[in-house]
Order: C-alpha cells, then sequence, then structure tokens
C-alpha cells in the first residue's frame, strides 16, 4: 500500500511549552489508523498543524508526496484531504441537504457565481450523499433542529464532497450514545472499504478504536508512545502504564 | 516650549470627562454586549442636571456635591432606561439594542428640550478655582489643574472597583461569560442594571465634570458619542487602563491638532482609530475576540427560500400597483415614494452584507453619500452628461468600498464596525472642508436629471425601474452561491475555511457589491433632490440604515425594504409636529419591545403560529 500521508517530526510549542514535540508517522491508502491518547496529550494540536489550522514550529507534513506543512486549510482541503471537528460547525441557518450542497458548490469552484439558485445546483449529488449516511429523510429540514448525532453524520457526508484521499476525523463520536457511536465508527469503516478513503481519527472509546481501526497510535504528552496494530498496542507496557494505571503520570500534571 | 506644555496640560484635563464617559461605555459593552448609542444622551443630562443642581446649591460643597448627586442621578435614570427598554429585549438578535437605544437618544433629545429650552447654558465656574495659575508663564486655569490632579485618583477608584471588590469580579465574570455567571446563581438582569447604572451615572459625572470647561447644550450627545466610541476602541473594549490612555492620546491630540491643524479637527480622531485598528485589530489594551464567543442569541434563522409563485405574485402586484401611482397621485406623493425607494435600496445593500454576510457597518453612508457626491461633481464642474454621471454614481462607490474594504474586511466585530465608521468620517471631513472641489456645506447644487427624465412622473419610474431592480437584484445574489457561501462564512466561518471558501475574499466582494448598490442610491437621489450636502455622508445617515434594517427584521430577507419604508412613512407623517423627535423615539421603542424579531421577522412568527405550521414545512 502506498503512503497518503507522512508526518516528520511535527513540533508545536508554546513560549517553551511543548505541547507536541517531534511525531513522525504515516498513513497508508486505504487505511483506518486511530490517534489515540489521554486528554492534553496534543491530538487536537496535531490534528490542527496536519489540517492548517495552527503552523507547526518544527517538522513538515506530505501528503500523497507533496509538502502541505503551513498551507491555509483551504488549500489543503483542495487538495484532497476532508475534515470533521471534535465540535461539529455545520450552517446553522442553511438545511441539512443545502449544507452538503455548499461543500459541493465550493468543490466546483461555484462560489463566486451569482447566476443560478443555489439551492437547485448538485442536489442529487447531495441526495446520493445523504444516503451514504442514511440521512436522506432527514434532507429539508434545517439544520438547527437536528439531533447531535445527526449532525455528526452530516458532517461526514459533507466531507465527503470533494471524493478526499484521506479523510481527518477529531472525536467524530465524542458525546453520541454508546451505540450510535458505533454505528457512526462501522459506517465510517464500510467507506474506507467501499471508497478507499483513508481515515485518521483522534477517539476516546476505545471500544470503538479496537473495533475498528487498522492501526493504532498512541500519544502521550506531545509524543509517540506506540504505533501499531491493535495487539502490538494493547501489550505495549508504556501504553499499558498510560492507560491502565501506574497512575504516576498524571501525578506531576496536578499542578497544572 | 511653555506654549506646548500648556497646551499638554489643557489636553490633559478634557480627557478626564472623556475617559469617565468612555470607561462607563467600555464596562456596559463588557458585560451586556450592548453597543449604548444612548451613553452621549446620559453624558448630556449629566450637564444639564449638574447645572441645575449647581443653581440650587451654593458654594464649595454645593459645587462639588452637586456633582456626585449629579451621577447619582444619571445613575438611576440609567437604571430605570435599562429596566423598561433594554430587559425586554436581551433574548433578541446581537446588536438589536443598539435600535433601542438610538430610540432613547431622541426622547432625551426632546425632553431636555422641554426642560432646559434650545438656549445654550453656561456652566458655572467652580468655586475658589476661577482663575489661571502661571506655568513657565504660560496662564493655565485653576479648574485643569484640579481636573489633572483627580483623574489618577477616578482611574484607581475604577480600577479597585472592578479588580478588588465583588462587584467588580462578578462583573468581569459576565464580560467572559454570562451563562456561567447566571449558572452559579448570580440574578443577570440585576447584575446588568446595576452596570448600566454604574455606566451611565460615570457618563453624567462626566457631564457635570466638564461644565466649568464647556457648559451644556442639546448637540453635547452626539458631539461626544463618536469621541467616546473612538476612545472605548482604540484603548481596546473592555479595558479600563486602554480607555484612559486613549482618552488621553486623543484629548491632548484634539488640542494640538486645534492649535496647528484646524482644518484636521474633524477627523483627527478617525485618523488615529483607523492606524490603531491597522495595526492593533483589537485597540491598544484589548484582546482578540473569538468569532462566536458571545454565542448565538435568539432564535436560528430559518432557512431562506425564494419567493413561491404566490410571493412572486403579490410582489408584481405591488409594483405594479406602485407603477400606476403616477396616474392619480398628486407630485408630493411622488416625491415621497421616491425617498422611499431609495432609501429601501440603500437600507438594502446595508442588510446584505450585515443580515446575509454578518458584517455589521456604521459607515455605510460612505458609499451612498460617496455615489451621490461622485455624478454631483462630475455634473458640476465637467457639465457631464446625466446619463454618464449617473453611470458613475455606482462605479466610485464600488470603487471606494474596493479601498475601505481592503483595511476593514480583516477585522469583526465592532471593530470592524468602528473601521468602517472611521473612514465613513473621513470621506464626510473630505466631502465638508475641501472646499475647492466639493464646495463645503454650501453643497452642490443644480444637479438635475436629463431633459427627458427632468418631470416627476418620468424620474419617479426612473427610480422605481433602478430601485426595485437594485433590491431584486440583491435577493437574487442572496439565493445564489456566492450568497450561500456568505452565509456559510457567517453561520461557520471555521467550517467554511475547512471546504475551501475563502471567507475573507467573499466577504470583499459583498462588501463591494453593497457599496455599489448603496452607490446606486445615491446616484437616484442626487439627481431626484438636484443637490447634495455632506449630510448624506453624516453618521446618522449610517446609523439611519443601520435602524431600518434592525426593525425590519436582520435575520430576514425583507427586513431592510421593510423598514426603510415604514420609517420613510412614519417620519414624513411626525416630523411635521413639534416634538417629532420624542414621538419617533417612542415608536422606534415601541416597535423593538413588541417586535424582537423586527417587523417582518415577528409578523412572519405570527403568521406561522397562526397558520400551525412549524420548522418541518420549508418548502
Amino acid at each position: 500500500m502506498t503512503e497518503i500521508l507522512r508526518v516528520e517530526n511535527l513540533k508545536k510549542s508554546y513560549d517553551g511549552f511543548v505541547a507536541v514535540g517531534g511525531v513522525s508517522f504515516s498513513v497508508k491508502q486505504g487505511e483506518l489508523k486511530a490517534l489515540i491518547g489521554p486528554n492534553g496529550a496534543g491530538k487536537s494540536t496535531c490534528f490542527n498543524m496536519l489540517m492548517g489550522q495552527l503552523k507547526p514550529t518544527e517538522g513538515r507534513v506530505f501528503f500523497d508526496g507533496k509538502d502541505i506543512t503551513g498551507h491555509k486549510p483551504r488549500d489543503i482541503w483542495r487538495k484532497g484531504v476532508g475534515r470533521t471537528f471534535q465540535i461539529t460547525g455545520t450552517y446553522q441557518s442553511m438545511t441539512v441537504i443545502e449544507n452538503v450542497q455548499m461543500a459541493l458548490m465550493s468543490h466546483h469552484r461555484r462560489i463566486f457565481t451569482i447566476g443560478p439558485r443555489a439551492w437547485k445546483l448538485y442536489r442529487d449529488e447531495a441526495m446520493d450523499l445523504l444516503g451514504v449516511v442514511a440521512m436522506q429523510d432527514q434532507a429539508d429540514r434545517p439544520c438547527s433542529v437536528l439531533a447531535y448525532g445527526d449532525l455528526k453524520r452530516l458532517e461526514l457526508a459533507i466531507a465527503l464532497c470533494h471524493k478526499p484521499r484521506l479523510l481527518l476525523m477529531d472525536e467524530p463520536t465524542a458525546g453520541m450514545a454508546p451505540s450510535a457511536r458505533i454505528e457512526l465508527m462501522q459506517l465510517t469503516a464500510d467507506i474506507v472499504r467501499d471508497q478507499g478513503v483513508s481515515v485518521l481519527f483522534t477517539e476516546h472509546d476505545m471500544d470503538v478504536v479496537f473495533a475498528h481501526s487498522h492501526h493504532i497510535m498512541v500519544l502521550n504528552r506531545g509524543e509517540l508512545i506506540a504505533d501499531g496494530n491493535a495487539t502490538e498496542v494493547r501489550n505495549n507496557p508504556q501504553v499499558q502504564e498510560v492507560y491502565l494505571g501506574g497512575g504516576t503520570l498524571f501525578k506531576e500534571e496536578t499542578h497544572a | 516650549m511653555a506654549f506646548f506644555l500648556a497646551q499638554f496640560l489643557t489636553g490633559l484635563a478634557n480627557a478626564a470627562a472623556l475617559f469617565l464617559v468612555a470607561s462607563g461605555l467600555s464596562l456596559i459593552f463588557g458585560v451586556t454586549r450592548i453597543v449604548n448609542f444612548a451613553h452621549g444622551s446620559f453624558y448630556m443630562l449629566g450637564a444639564f442636571i449638574g447645572i441645575t443642581l449647581m443653581d440650587i446649591l451654593p458654594g464649595h460643597v454645593g459645587f462639588w456635591g452637586a456633582i456626585l448627586l449629579t451621577g447619582l442621578a444619571v445613575g438611576v435614570i440609567g437604571a430605570l432606561t435599562e429596566m423598561i427598554v433594554l430587559r425586554p429585549i436581551y433574548r433578541a438578535p446581537e446588536l438589536f439594542q443598539l435600535v433601542a437605544t438610538f430610540g432613547v437618544i431622541l426622547v432625551i433629545q426632546d425632553l431636555a428640550l422641554m426642560i432646559w429650552g434650545a438656549e445654550d447654558k453656561l456652566g458655572p465656574r467652580a468655586p475658589g478655582l476661577r482663575g489661571v495659575w502661571r506655568i513657565f508663564g504660560e496662564p493655565v486655569p485653576k479648574y485643569d489643574i484640579v481636573l489633572i490632579a483627580i483623574t489618577p485618583f477616578i482611574l484607581f477608584a475604577l480600577w479597585y472597583l472592578i479588580t478588588k471588590t465583588r462587584l467588580g469580579i462578578l462583573v468581569r465574570a459576565a464580560t467572559q461569560d454570562r451563562e456561567m455567571v447566571g449558572a452559579l446563581g448570580v440574578n443577570q438582569a440585576w447584575l446588568f442594571t446595576g452596570v448600566f447604572a454604574l455606566g451611565s451615572a460615570l457618563a453624567g459625572l462626566g457631564g457635570a465634570l466638564q461644565l466649568p470647561k464647556g457648559g451644556a447644550d442639546l448637540l453635547m450627545d452626539f458631539n461626544i458619542i463618536g469621541e467616546v466610541f473612538v476612545v472605548v476602541v482604540i484603548g481596546g473594549m473592555g479595558s479600563l487602563p486602554g480607555a484612559f490612555i486613549a482618552a488621553v492620546l486623543i484629548s491632548v491630540l484634539n488640542v494640538f491638532g486645534v492649535t496647528y491643524l484646524p482644518q484636521s479637527t474633524l477627523v483627527l480622531m478617525y485618523v488615529v482609530m483607523a492606524i490603531v485598528l491597522i495595526i492593533r485589530p483589537w485597540g491598544i489594551l484589548g484582546r482578540e475576540e473569538a468569532a462566536g464567543e458571545h454565542g448565538q442569541v435568539g432564535s436560528p434563522e430559518r432557512p431562506i427560500r425564494p419567493y413561491g409563485p404566490k410571493g412572486i405574485a403579490l410582489t408584481s402586484a405591488f409594483v405594479l400597483a406602485l407603477a400606476l401611482v403616477p396616474l392619480f397621485a398628486e407630485q408630493f406623493v411622488l416625491t415621497l415614494i421616491v425617498d422611499m425607494i431609495v432609501f429601501a435600496l440603500f437600507a438594502a445593500s446595508l442588510h446584505f452584507i450585515l443580515g446575509t454576510g454578518g458584517l455589521v457597518s456604521f459607515g455605510h453612508a460612505a458609499f451612498f453619500g460617496g455615489g451621490a457626491y461622485a455624478a454631483a461633481l462630475l455634473v458640476f464642474h465637467t457639465g457631464t452628461p446625466m446619463e454618464l454621471a449617473f453611470l458613475f454614481a455606482p462605479l466610485a462607490a464600488g470603487l471606494l468600498a474596493l479601498a475601505i474594504g481592503w483595511f476593514c474586511i480583516r477585522l469583526s466585530g465592532v471593530y470592524f464596525a468602528m473601521l468602517t465608521l472611521a473612514f465613513s468620517q473621513l470621506v464626510w471631513s473630505l466631502a465638508f472642508q475641501w472646499r475647492d472641489v466639493t464646495r463645503g456645506d454650501d453643497g452642490l447644487v443644480n444637479i438635475w436629471p436629463a431633459e427627458w427624465l427632468n418631470a416627476p412622473a418620468p424620474f419617479y419610474y426612473f427610480t422605481l425601474i433602478l430601485g426595485t431592480g437594485g433590491i431584486i437584484f440583491l435577493r437574487h445574489v442572496i439565493h445564489s452561491p456566492f450568497g450561500y457561501a456568505l452565509r456559510a462564512g457567517r453561520d461557520s466561518p471555521r467550517q467554511a475555511e475547512a471546504m475551501g471558501i475563502d471567507v475573507k475574499r467573499v466577504q470583499y466582494a459583498a462588501f463591494c457589491l453593497a457599496g455599489i448598490m448603496a452607490g446606486l442610491a445615491g446616484g437616484i437621489f442626487v439627481f431626484s433632490k438636484g443637490s447634495v450636502f455632506p449630510t448624506v455622508l453624516e453618521i446618522g445617515e449610517s446609523f439611519d440604515a443601520l435602524i431600518v434594517v434592525f426593525l425590519g427584521g436582520v435575520k430576514t430577507l425583507a427586513g431592510g425594504v421593510v423598514g426603510a419604508g415604514f420609517m420613510t412613512g412614519v417620519e414624513d407623517w411626525l416630523t411635521r409636529l413639534e416634538y417629532w423627535r420624542l414621538l419617533l423615539g417612542l415608536v422606534i421603542i415601541s416597535v423593538v419591545i413588541l417586535m424582537p424579531e423586527g417587523i417582518v421577522g415577528t409578523l412572519s412568527t405570527l403568521w406561522r403560529k397562526i397558520r400551525h405550521t412549524d420548522e418541518e414545512t420549508i418548502r
């Protein structure tokens, strides 16, 4: 399998405080890879650097062999990277399907078009995408009345609009009911299988992580301490200490 | 050198009152998020009440006692205003409250006129501080020195109040997170009232304190409000030391401006503000306002739809009815409708960036007046035919928007609003003071339409076609992909950027389009009146447009147009009466309280309730 994302020595520090300290890894084509770690481990910082919301202090990010370090989020998106956020950011004043159509309009570079009616554009295409996440029956509801789990699914549909080759999902199941979590990740796994998309996601629910991911990386206090398949990660003593118990790792941080 | 020092001291003395007023505004904004236009009115009330009290109370104790009592009195008036006018509308969309405070300005103006009369009042001198002290041979009023001496104590007292007392802790907590403070058991309503009272009291104190230097008149409210906003913005919203530094900076600059560069006085502070905001987008000591920090207030906007067959039929019927008016109506009716259409187009252009784009501009008159002046200047100086000069109006306004937008669009929220205000003041002062070209406040006259349009009916049709055409065009754009992208950038800039939308560029383009349309309105305006004066570029003109957009309903598409029609009609009717400001103010306040979603918004909510349809039926 070819490498779709390669991260080299990625580092972010704020006035001496190191949030992410020199992380290197890669994601392969068609892979569903999890990035886990306790709160404050640097997962979101890492994601924000990959997607361009944050500029890394050091290090490089390569997407499909091309250097995208420090590029703007919208440019990275155009290159074929999709993203969903930890806290959903949908357009409250639009309907469900219009949210998807908006992404399609951007993908087809129609942002500065003033001729046609927006809600007529790419409606079929948008309906197909809503079908993928089983949201077709809610297509014409205002986005502002959706249940949280449905918003998460909508966000996934939006992220698939430009047929991304890599999808970055920051805590996709946070705040959802346990059954809905499994459903959403199953859906994601199906998409990976059917469309050959690679997915990198962060997650706190270990059931979700171990049930679906091909590979797992563990981040602790800005350092990558494990990178392997489920069994390898499970048996890694350092990971066990972080998650199950020496307890010492967090004691030093209580003053912060 | 001595003269220099004396000038500097005068500036410092002027800063005292300005700082008091500005810190009050800053407190109110910080906690309640209300942009309180009426703050200048409380300052004016302070001056008038101060004079009255000083007449009653004699001597040293009387003078200083009167100042303190004035603060108390204005504080009470402020508290009452907050409870009656603002408390019912905290759940309304953000910035809606500024419309109510505008109503308060009008009410207070007429009340002051009724009570104290139209004549300017000279302030009494402070007992024992009548003369001057000589500093290096230069005379400096004793009162100035006293003011300079007390200002640090005022700053310290306020600083102590905010940082060390329980009230201060609550105020700061509420500034950061209102909801959390409420959840912790603090009665928000009373906290807001208290802060509003304190802020008003500070404005009243400022008004009374400046009496020996300035006196009291009915223009004080508008004269200071611009300055106060500038100070608060330069210092950084919510920062007391920032407000102090800015008050000193502005006052000192003003004094030197008057001496060395008299023609600069009108714009100097706006130039300073523009420079500060371009370098430091959140003021000297302000902090960055994260997008959406204060949360969505009120119900979310409903998804938009173009009119269905029924809506199109109704609109067409309405336009057709308008087209038939010249057949039977008298000329003054035509003139009134022309005014309405011009104002509706102007308001619709503001509504486009404000409602759809979420960009609150306080200086939209720059493009309306800019367009009017562009056409008028061509006709006046070069005798360009009307047809050509008219086209120049939207063109010039668009170019102006291109230039102003380039600076403004990088800011957001209140800072964006204030920078647009600064630039519009620059344009205004250009029209006002570049007499060789613009003839100053004599205005440009004899700007009549071409022969074939120079009669009531033809010009009426000209206005009707271009005005409704412009409004329909803007509506069309709102429903187009570009309009959707603009709305996306308003709803969630982060998400928009993450799906390839260059939010700032979309906003910039929208800003320019709004400028062009405002310029078009200005072009029609100048040829309908035959003249143009700097008043079309004044702050008041920008605020008029802002108010009708809010009155009509920001979250509705027809809001701007309906609000403009309503306002022009009401004004035309009320201004025939003596105390029309009072009545207009009361009308505005009532509309605001009774229809918190604006006229169109509230009516359509009502309509949905009557028909028992809810959110599920959009199409």
